[in-house]
């Protein structure tokens, strides 16, 4: 099964992508902030997976580069392959909605004074709107009437399921599903998953972004992890085990550790501000196996065993 | 929504009773002497006794709490007293009057809005650019314009030096009142309507446009965007439904500025409206009639108020669907 997935080539390649923000402080002095450093992940058709990281780490921002709907005042740098061609801004206007389709964090992406059926409508732009909208609604278990209902009439988990009908309306082959926001009922999450998991199975490409690593190993096919604006490692789902020896990274294995059916064993200390980031590896000052060429030269990513790591001395 | 509106009539009532009293009182203290109004240019002919006996026609010799008490409830019976400087009754004189200022304020309300809602959106769309710049610039310098002083700038260009307007009046001079036609009022209205419109339309485009900077930052345009929406799609779809609602409503609850400039207008312009007619009997000590005038604006600032809150909650779903079990589902 995994070989077979493998020998797929991926439907969206994202390689050393960087985004930062220019503001203005005061007059005309600039200053840039740095959100997302080194990021590269890839996803195939028929696959799902999950980015995990802690918060603050720009996971967001992924999603709304891949789409190109960063704020005007953001630089992005970086390659993006899309269906084996570069995702220029052109490229993205062009497939955002159709090819490529969001399901955002939560039901305040909706517009709250639009009917959410019209909403809906929205994204499934060829043949009968209404018609697919409908189908969806139905396979989604929404009620009939709920195409009629305002966004704030909505529960919980109504919400999340139009949030989804609305990315599966249409022929999108890349899914991007923002995670959910935090205090949702589990139940609900769990529900979420299983119909991001059966969007992948039908063949389309989802990538989760999430920091909840428990839901994403019960749900993805690989893992990527990221920390402090970059990807440091990733991983098919099934190397998340034992002790996590079969991890690449130091700070995967960490995660993996902390885990309450692990053993609860957190790690010290709390990831570098974007903005102040260390010389050599980021992660370096918590790092446990760290030498003095690791604070001197930041590691690159590189293919190792199936997955990829960002570690001098992994191996 | 029965009980918000017998709760609004209720907030009327207690408003009314308040301003008038308010007002009744003010007057009382002010240095205004009602009988001189009356008597007006005859003053030197008029002997003390005579004084003394147009006191007491009027019962102004009357203490205060008998003649609060006898005026309020002549007003409870619709009966507002007789205005002493134009010799008819405060009602007859308020309702020719406003006729006349409403036609003004319309006109003005109107122009304010649509144009300030226009320039508004042009600049929320193009947030950043030139054209936002400039359109900030011009309502800024717009905002900080004295309305008198517009007024006469107006007055000069397009009245005394290009002549295409009437320099005053609100009909044109020595003409018969039943020979005057609906293009002179309409000739004498314009020009004092778009001084008064003008100053509006800073307020409007202004409010407009952070508005509608909000809303294309919210999230939910953002989703749009995802969604493949742009341009005037969004606009349409998104824009316009989100801030259509406070900027109609905000053009409402300007009623009370648009009165205050009206005002204004009538003045520069002797424009024969309900501002002027105030300005007149406050200067003469028309008592009677400073007061009509006084709980007349409150009414109609009032409706404009009821006018606003009653949009929202008939327009906003999130307002108009709350704890309606039956559309909840
Ligand atoms: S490069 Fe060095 S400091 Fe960084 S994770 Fe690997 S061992 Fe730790």
């Amino acid at each position: 099964m995994l070989m077979t997935k493998e020998a797929v080539r991926p439907l969206l390649e994202v390689s050393g992508l960087s985004v930062s923000f220019t503001q203005y402080t005061g007059g005309l002095r600039q200053k840039t902030i740095q959100a997302i450093v080194d990021l590269s992940v890839s996803v195939r058709p028929g696959e799902m997976l999950a980015i995990v990281g802690g918060s603050g780490s720009g996971k967001s921002l992924l999603a709304h580069a891949i789409l190109g709907i960063l704020p005007g005042n953001a630089c992005v740098d970086g390659r993006m392959i899309y269906a084996g061609e570069h995702l220029t801004p052109v490229r993205q206007a062009t497939l955002r909605g159709r090819e490529i389709a969001l399901i955002p964090q939560s039901v305040n992406f909706l517009d709250p004074l639009m009917r959410v059926g019209a909403q809906v409508r929205s994204s499934s732009l060829n043949g009968n709107g209404a018609a697919v909208q409908r189908e969806i609604f139905s396979r989604y278990h929404l009620a009939a009437g709920t195409e009629q209902l305002f966004p704030f009439q909505l529960s919980g988990g109504m919400a999340r399921r139009v949030l989804v009908a609305t990315a599966a309306a249409g022929n999108a082959r890349l899914i991007i599903a923002d995670e959910p926001t935090p205090g949702l009922h589990s139940a609900i999450v769990r529900e979420t998953l299983a119909h991001l998991r059966e969007l992948s199975t039908a063949g389309r490409a989802v990538m989760l972004i999430t920091h909840d690593i428990t839901a994403a190993l019960e749900t993805a096919d690989r893992i990527a992890v990221f920390y402090a604006g970059s990807t440091v490692e990733t991983a098919p789902v099934s190397d998340f085990c034992g002790e996590g020896e079969l991890l690449r990274h130091p700070y995967s294995k960490a995660l993996w550790r902390a885990l309450p059916q692990n053993g609860f064993r957190p790690l010290s200390g709390s990831q570098p501000s974007v903005d102040d980031l260390p010389q050599g590896c980021l992660f370096a000052p918590r790092c446990p196996f760290a030498s003095p060429d690791c604070a001197a030269v930041q590691p690159e990513l590189r293919p190792l065993r199936g997955g990829e790591t960002r570690c001098h001395h992994a191996a | 929504m029965l009980l918000f509106l017998t709760g609004r009539i209720l907030r009327l009532l207690t408003l009314l009773a308040a301003v008038s009293v308010l007002s009744f009182l003010l007057l009382e203290a002010s240095p205004i002497d009602p009988v001189r109004a009356y008597v007006g240019a005859d003053m030197l002919k008029v002997g003390p006794e005579q004084w003394a006996k147009i006191a007491e026609y009027w019962g102004l010799d009357r203490p205060l709490p008998e003649r609060l008490a006898r005026w309020s409830m002549a007003v409870l019976r619709g009966d507002l007293g007789v205005s002493m400087i134009f010799r008819r009754p405060v009602l007859d004189v308020i309702g020719e009057r406003f006729l006349a200022s409403l036609a003004l304020m319309l006109t003005a309300w109107t122009f304010s809005g649509i144009f300030g809602f226009a320039l508004g959106t042009l600049a929320g769309m193009k947030q950043g650019t030139w054209t936002d710049r400039l359109i900030k610039w011009y309502c800024l310098t717009l905002a900080s314009t004295p309305l008198f002083w517009l007024g006469l700038l107006m007055l000069l260009t397009f009245a005394v030096w290009l002549g295409w307007f009437p320099v005053g009046l609100g009909v044109p001079a020595g003409v018969p009142a039943h020979e005057v036609t609906l293009a002179d009022r309409v000739h004498h209205l314009l020009l004092p309507a778009l001084t008064l419109g003008i100053t509006g339309v800073a307020g409007v485009a202004l409010h407009t446009r952070q508005k509608l900077v909000e809303v294309l930052q919210s999230d939910y345009v953002l989703f749009a965007r995802a969604r493949g929406e742009s341009g005037l799609q969004l606009f349409r779809r998104h824009g316009l439904r989100n801030i259509a609602l406070p900027v109609t409503t905000l053009q409402f609850a300007s009623f009370s500025e648009l009165f205050g400039g009206s005002v204004l207008a009538e003045q520069v312009f002797s424009y024969p409206g309900l501002g002027q007619a105030a300005v007149q009997a406050g200067l003469r000590g028309d008592v009677p009639l400073l007061l009509g005038v006084v709980i007349f604006s409150a009414i109609f600032v009032f409706s404009g108020n009821l006018a606003a809150e009653l949009l929202y909650r008939l327009i906003d779903p999130r307002l108009r669907l709350k704890g309606d079990p039956c559309e909840q589902r």
